[in-house]
């Protein structure tokens, strides 16, 4: 039968890690069900018992949200608007027993195209903390995911934490998803998006739009566009079709990718025309 | 720091404490379930898409089969056995039984706990509340509708009193199965296996169409510990199964070539260890892949390569209906409309997948299964083992949604021939990927029809053809393609039709049995065509189809003279002022809305009760024992539909007595009569009437004993029955009688064969004894920028000739509903792409539209107190209401099903350049 380690302290997973081959396990929403009708056959490394993983804490410059936050935690802290967003697409991460268990680390270590966790937590430039035995370092999170489930991460690696930089400025954030019913649905297209204001004029935008590309993408062009401009409810008009030429979507059972686009476009006008409409 | 492989922990679950010895790893499902017998928490898909396995860690809902059985040690974990405290149920409970929440109950268990979790933190949650905390699990029977109003119930929910004597019939009485529903003592599939069986697992084909050879099975055996033997096509005694009599064309075992993907090849059976050690790769198997046939076009080309080398064309079956000179008459109509749809596979998506045991008992096979069919299912077994029908033992199991998917054999065989060789109890429950990939789904159709109607709205001609894609065996398709032509001209008086069903052979799954054979996808075809004739002519919708409703007196397509119970111009009244309502309140909407818009659309069906124009009996009987036990021998399986308590209130009232003294054996082809397939929405209308006659012969045998009058009034204490009339009290002591029907001292039996003709070469003839009809509307809201529909409401009115139950009539087409919703909407099945539940999409408790159903009773006079059937209809009406109401807000008539965001978003765009 394979091992199974489930330290309490981050020091034991990581020295096991720096030893062996493991499986890190988390909340487990997405290792079991990659495994159906397949033998359990992996060495697993579970860090759902190390308590300084979890929960989110209020740091000098940053907000750390430790590996094992779970989604309902993370809807549950008391947090600034800026989190709003992340919040909204913790809301609609499967149903409640998904948000209960799953972690917003392992959502970016699964690095599934259509993870909602990562285009809210981009126009949050959040970075991630990874830590070995020999110490930590931090990324960001736009270097951390490389394509379609791989990230930086090594074997002798945990991702310990996701930090947001705090802003000298005040921020509001907003996020929608398209599926194709409601709950428990992954997603065709979703885009989140963080505006600072300043005198009823965009200081700064940041979007970024997820399931259209092998990983969620900012977008630049987009963001210089919208920049300057006059916070209302119809921000979203200044948006342009080329401005979403980064992306690159695929056709698959749920969605055409020319539809992707399109939905993208719409998704994005509206969350700017909502955030714009804030007073 | 825990560490282990064979970790030895404590668990605490519903306050008791369990210890447990395994892998940490472990599913918590699994150890719930198999190491501490705790089998109310359910297993539909082990991916976390389903949550029939929620179960509450420190209060808090999880799905336990994506939780390692070491993060729930230290936490208290509650299943549903929990819930109901020193054996009293909860008052959510309760609420569940009073509203008829539970049908099948296999969601029930995590409807129930997620619940709890909500209304731990929350005693009075709104709707949407209660919607967010359930969106995680799934019900394919209920519709949801009757599962929020329960937990909005909870906090006053009383058990009701059973219905007085004689008064059963038309009562709203909670099943009498219920409760070990709600509490998880009900035992389905894969609740039963004995500790010591042996397992069984399915190798299938990766491919479409393939040959294969496969290497030396006796030496894989020998080098793995724990594998018994594995079973190949020559392990089969006789390697064909069928519906059909004389089509045995499906081998249990793939012999040297496979005709779809997920078709059976090999089993490996022996310790559940070692079979699910095994990884399929390990297995000496060589597959050549050949080029597949997939879809009906592809089938139906000139030229095709063959599926099955004696169908030639790829045809299964040609089916026609002729009335009249369709094709001349179309010169005569003032209106002609034309058009042809698509539909795709639809999977049943029960939440329990195909589970069962066997065992061998001398020279009898005894098969515990979960299964729609006993009786077909025992004679099917007989074939395929070369046994006699006496030798086989049908004991279903309860089942958890069958839908028509569990009409055809599954694990039968399979474990059947295995304990039958190997002397011992042999189990196998399938996957949720090898339920999606092997089991028949409902047939893809492409449809062209052309219809017309003179200057006054009146029908004059039909004409369509149907092309259905039937897979790689025939399973159900020579009933999809005769029942089509008969329904294909729809609802209405149609004085010339001509109607053509034709089911081809590919390279697929099975296409069988599904909720309606076939008439669903028939009905978006015959519905549009009203819409459409009706926008020509200018006449409401709604107006022109009461102008062509049939009713009593009306010659049928077949030329089936209606003489009662035709209820649809009933239907459309009742549906007529909400009908007016919702068209003024989207009127009004579509006024502001800018990229919302509002639609009103209908669609009317009609569905023939139980087998096509064949012989298709039901035997009910009743047995009274000498100590005064009243026992139900009732051989029709109820899914979940609630025919054990139908058909207990009418045996009550056709006795005389009251329901709670009956218990029920149900289904066990040893201690129950023949009632046939519980299919083609006949167990109401046939098996009721039986059981009225049963009822009947029982009442008149103790009426007899007693001496007593016809309308006297009986009642039974403990082994004396008394009889009350006109003459004052009779009694008698059933003791003195000797038992004389093994258990049973009186028994009381009732047959009915609803009568039918066969129909002759132009399809005319009398199939059906009766037809339910239904209308039904839907108030669809669109988001043309995105091209998603929400589904606001459903308005369903249906004559079911005698509600004999209200409850679960609602429930039949709450549940029809939310099906025909998905297969609108959201339903395509993509053989080897869509084989779990989040790429195949079915509705959730957030797509369920505000249900209002409104019962019609034109009574049937062969039906039990006039009772028909409504298993399908609520199925049928309900996308081409759907697809009726997209036109209506958006202009754009969507031919396709599922109408996916994208489908709808490219037609839009289409129409506004
Ligand atoms: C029914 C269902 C619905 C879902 N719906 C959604 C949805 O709507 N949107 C969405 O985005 N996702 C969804 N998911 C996916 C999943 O729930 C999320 O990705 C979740 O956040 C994963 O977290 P976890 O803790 O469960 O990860 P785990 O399954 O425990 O781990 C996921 C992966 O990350 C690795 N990992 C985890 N933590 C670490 C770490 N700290 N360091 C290094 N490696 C790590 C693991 O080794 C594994 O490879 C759904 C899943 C299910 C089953
Ligand atoms: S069995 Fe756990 S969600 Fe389906
Ligand atoms: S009652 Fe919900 S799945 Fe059957």
């Amino acid at each position: 039968m394979p091992t199974y380690l489930r330290p309490t302290r981050q020091s034991e997973a990581l020295a096991a890690l720096a030893q062996g081959k493991f499986t890190v396990l988390a909340g487990g929403t997405d290792y079991y069900p990659a495994r159906v009708g397949k033998p359990l056959s992996d060495d697993i490394l579970d860090i759902s018992a190390i308590e300084a993983l979890r929960g989110v804490r209020e740091e000098a410059d940053h907000w750390r949200i430790g590996a094992t936050t779970t989604w309902s935690d993370l809807i549950a802290a008391a947090l600034p608007p800026l989190f709003d967003g992340l919040k909204l697409a913790a809301r609609e991460i499967g149903g409640v027993q998904i948000q209960n268990a799953g972690s917003i680390a392992g959502n970016l270590c699964n690095a599934s195209p259509a993870a909602d966790g990562v285009p809210p937590l981009l126009t949050l430039d959040a970075r991630v903390e990874i830590a070995d035995a020999k110490g930590s370092s931090t990324v960001a999170l736009a270097d951390f995911i490389l394509g379609n489930r791989k990230t930086l991460l090594r074997q002798d690696q945990l991702l310990t934490a996701i930090l947001v930089p705090k802003s000298a400025h005040p921020e509001r954030s907003h996020f929608a998803k398209l599926g194709a019913r409601e709950y428990l649905v992954v997603s065709i297209a979703m885009v989140a998006a963080t505006l600072q204001i300043e005198a009823g004029q965009v200081r700064a935008a940041r979007i970024a739009v997820g399931s259209c590309s092998p990983v969620a993408r900012r977008l630049p062009l987009a963001e210089a566009a919208l920049a300057g401009k006059p916070c209302t409810g119809s921000l979203g008009e200044f948006l342009r079709e080329d401005h979403f030429a980064a992306l690159s979507p695929i056709d698959d059972v749920r969605a055409s990718a020319e539809y992707r686009l399109d939905a993208a476009l719409t998704l994005a006008k509206r969350v700017l025309n909502q955030l714009g409409a804030q007073t | 720091m825990s560490q282990g492989r064979e970790d030895r922990m404590q668990l605490r679950v519903n306050g008791r404490s369990y210890d447990y010895a395994g892998s940490p790893a472990k599913r918590l499902s699994d150890v719930l379930r198999d190491d501490l017998g705790l089998t109310g928490t359910k297993v539909g898909c082990n991916a976390g898409d389903c949550g029939a396995c929620t179960v509450l860690l420190d209060g808090k809902q999880v799905c336990s089969c994506l939780t390692a059985v070491a993060q729930a040690s230290g936490r208290e974990v509650t299943t549903v056995e929990g819930l109901a405290v020193n054996n009293t149920l909860s008052g959510l409970q309760r609420a569940f039984h009073r509203h008829g929440a539970a049908q099948c109950g296999i969601c029930t268990p995590g409807m129930l706990v997620a619940a709890a979790d909500l209304l731990s933190k929350n005693k009075q949650p709104s709707a949407d509340q209660v919607k967010d905390a359930l969106g995680g699990v799934l019900c394919r029977c209920t519709g949801y509708q009757k599962i929020i109003e329960a937990i909005l119930d909870a906090a006053q929910a009383e058990l009701p009193p059973s219905p007085a004597v004689g008064s059963a019939i038309g009562a709203r009485a909670p099943k009498v199965d219920g409760l070990p529903k709600l509490t998880g003592e009900e035992r389905y599939g894969a609740d039963s296996i004995p500790a010591h069986a042996l397992w069984l697992r399915v190798l299938r084909s990766p491919y479409h169409h393939a040959s294969f050879e496969v290497g030396d099975l006796a030496a894989f055996a020998a080098a793995h510990p724990g594998i018994a033997r594995v079973l190949s096509a020559r392990d089969v005694p006789s390697n064909g199964f069928g519906i059909y009599p004389h089509i045995k064309d499906q081998p249990v075992l793939a012999a040297g070539k496979v005709n779809f993907r997920g078709e059976a090849v090999l089993a490996l059976v022996g310790t559940r260890a070692a079979v699910e050690a095994v990884s399929d790769a390990e297995v000496p198997i060589a597959f050549k892949e050949l080029p597949a046939v997939m879809g009906i076009a592809a089938a139906a080309a000139p030229g095709a390569a063959l599926v099955q080398a004696d169908k030639p064309g790829n045809v299964l079956l040609d089916g026609w209906v002729r009335k009249g000179k369709a094709a001349a008459a179309f010169a005569a109509c003032a209106a002609v409309a034309e058009a042809e749809f698509e539909t795709g596979f639809v999977e049943h998506a029960y939440i329990e997948p195909e589970a069962g045991w066997a065992e061998r008992i001398g020279d009898r096979l005894e098969i515990h299964v979960t299964t729609q069919t006993p009786y077909m299912d025992r004679d099917e077994m007989a074939v395929v083992m070369k046994l006699k029908r006496e030798q086989i033992r049908i004991v279903p199991t309860a089942c958890g949604g069958g839908f028509g998917g569990k009409l055809d054999l599954s694990v039968q065989p399979l474990i059947g021939v295995a304990a039958w060789l190997l002397g011992k109890p042999v189990a196998c429950i399938y996957t949720r990927p090898e339920s999606m990939a092997s089991s028949t789904k409902r047939h893809p159709s492409r449809i062209s029809i052309k219809s017309g109607c003179d200057a006054s709205g009146k029908l004059i001609a039909i004409e369509t053809a149907a092309d259905f894609d039937t897979g790689a065996y025939a399973s159900w398709g020579p009933t999809v393609a005769t029942r089509v032509p008969i329904h294909a001209s729809g609802p209405y008086f149609v004085p010339h039709v001509t109607a053509r069903g034709r089911a081809f052979f590919t390279h697929c799954h099975p296409s069988g049995a599904f909720r309606g054979f076939g008439v669903p996808q028939g009905a978006i075809a015959h519905e549009a065509m009203m819409d459409e004739l009706a926008d020509k002519i200018g006449m409401d919708r709604l107006a022109f189809r009461s102008v062509n409703a049939l009713k009593a007196g009306d010659a049928t397509a077949t030329g089936q003279v209606l003489t009662h119970s035709a209820g649809l111009p009933q239907c459309l009244d009742a549906l007529k002022p909400h009908w007016d309502a919702a068209l003024a309140a989207c009127a009004a909407y579509n006024k502001t809305a800018k990229t919302k818009r509002r639609g009103t659309g209908i669609g009317c069906m009609w569905y023939g009760i139980g087998n096509t124009a064949l012989s298709n009996p039901s035997t009910m009987r009743i047995g009274l024992s000498a100590k005064g036990e009243l026992t139900l021998y009732n051989g029709a399986v109820d899914i979940g539909q609630g025919s054990n308590t139908i058909l207990t209130q009418i045996a009550a009232d056709a006795l005389g007595l009251p329901m709670d003294q009956f218990r029920i054996v149900m289904g066990d082809t040893d201690l129950t009569a023949d009632a046939g397939k519980t299919s083609a929405s006949r167990q109401t209308f046939v098996s009721g009437k039986a059981v009225e006659i049963a009822g009947r012969d029982l009442r008149a045998k103790l009426l007899g004993l007693l001496e007593a009058g016809a309308d006297a009034a009986l009642t039974l204490e403990g082994s004396l029955i008394k009889a009350r009339d006109a003459q004052g009290e009779h009694q008698y002591d059933l003791a003195w009688l000797p038992s004389r029907h093994g258990h049973d001292a009186l028994l009381g039996e009732g047959s009915f064969d609803p009568p039918t003709s066969p129909q002759d070469a132009d399809g005319q003839g009398v199939p059906y004894a009766t037809y339910a009809f239904a209308a039904q509307m839907a108030v669809v809201e669109v988001d043309c920028e995105l091209g998603t529909v929400k589904v606001l409401e459903i308005v369903a009115a249906h004559d079911v000739g005698k509600a004999i139950n209200p409850i679960q009539v609602e429930g039949q087409i709450h549940g029809g509903t939310i099906q025909g919703l998905g297969l609108a909407l959201m339903e395509e099945y993509l053989p080897g792409r869509t084989e779990n539940l989040h790429d195949y999409l079915i509705p959730t408790i957030g797509d369920m539209p505000n249900m209002k159903c409104i019962l019609i009773e034109d009574a049937e006079p062969l039906g039990p107190s006039g009772a028909k059937g409504v298993g399908e209809p609520g199925l049928i009406p309900t996308a081409p209401a759907i697809l009726g109401a997209i036109q209506h807000a958006t202009g754009v008539r969507m031919r396709q099903v599922p109408v996916l965001p994208h489908r709808l978003r490219a037609a839009i765009k289409q129409a506004q350049e």
